[in-house]
């Protein structure tokens, strides 16, 4: 299990727009760098992440491996509903994880 | 004559000096035209926000915001960000809807060597736009052993 942090408000107005940030430690291996012997590391990278809103997709993106390590994304929703937000990484070597964070929205 | 041979020697010194003010590697452009499905990417409505000179490549700062009211009928549907000088052009390509509120994405990237990002916003009408950037990198990205 790799260590996740999501950053985003606890609750908010109906129709607010709020802030998400998401970073999961992973080494985001790129398959182009040598180790200490000359040989070539395998790529090993998160190739995608997907938030949904109650279940449905708000937002989705596809990482490729000029991304940093420990990949790190903001973005944004509109605040609908109470309810929970579900994030999930998946990547090479079978990588997998999920997170889910409660929302309470108000008005 | 002469004549002749000075005009095409005219015409050939013209598209030589035209050609670097358009220039981006064929496999960025490729990789552009690809993610923009047919529609040329004209520059605006994009903003590419990263810092010209950075210390590290290994984790470089960007925001990616569109001018955009992000409704049912008029939304971003992605955002992609292509370079033009890493082993591989694509960086990251965002998914988004009108759910997404607001078309602002924040994230860090590698860069191998000082290069130009390219941001590129697919709306949901199928045009596209584009922002560049063109940034000085001191300590490069995958190169070194560990790092």
């Amino acid at each position: 299990m790799a260590r996740a942090l999501i950053t985003m408000p606890k609750s908010a107005k109906r129709g607010e727009i709020i802030e998400i940030r998401a970073l999961i430690g992973h080494p985001m291996e790129t398959g182009y760098r040598p180790d200490a012997n000359g040989k070539t590391l395998p790529r090993d990278i998160i190739r995608s992440f997907v938030c949904r809103y109650n279940g449905e997709q708000v937002f989705g993106a596809e990482l490729h491996p000029a991304m940093s390590a420990n990949p790190y994304i903001a973005f944004h929703t509109v605040a609908t509903e109470s309810g929970t937000l579900e994030f999930t990484w998946d990547g090479d070597n079978g990588f997998s994880q999920t997170e889910t964070v409660a929302i309470t929205v108000s008005g | 004559m002469n004549l002749r041979r000075r005009k095409l020697l005219a015409i050939a010194a013209a598209l030589v000096v035209a050609r670097p003010a358009l220039a981006t590697t064929a496999e960025m452009k490729a990789a552009i035209a690809a993610f923009a499905g047919g529609a040329e990417p004209r520059a605006g409505r994009v903003t590419l926000d990263v810092a010209k000179l950075v210390d590290n490549g290994n984790a470089v700062p960007i925001t990616v915001s569109v001018d955009s009211p992000m409704t049912a009928l008029d939304h971003v549907v992605a955002i992609a960000v292509f370079n033009e000088r890493n082993p591989n052009t694509d960086v990251v390509k965002f998914a988004l809807g009108p759910r997404a509120g607001k078309a602002v994405v924040a994230t860090r990237i590698r860069m191998a060597t000082s290069q130009k990002l390219v941001a590129v916003a697919r709306m949901n009408d199928g045009c596209a736009w584009s922002a560049t950037a063109d940034v000085i990198v001191t300590l490069a990205a995958c190169v070194e052993g560990d790092g």
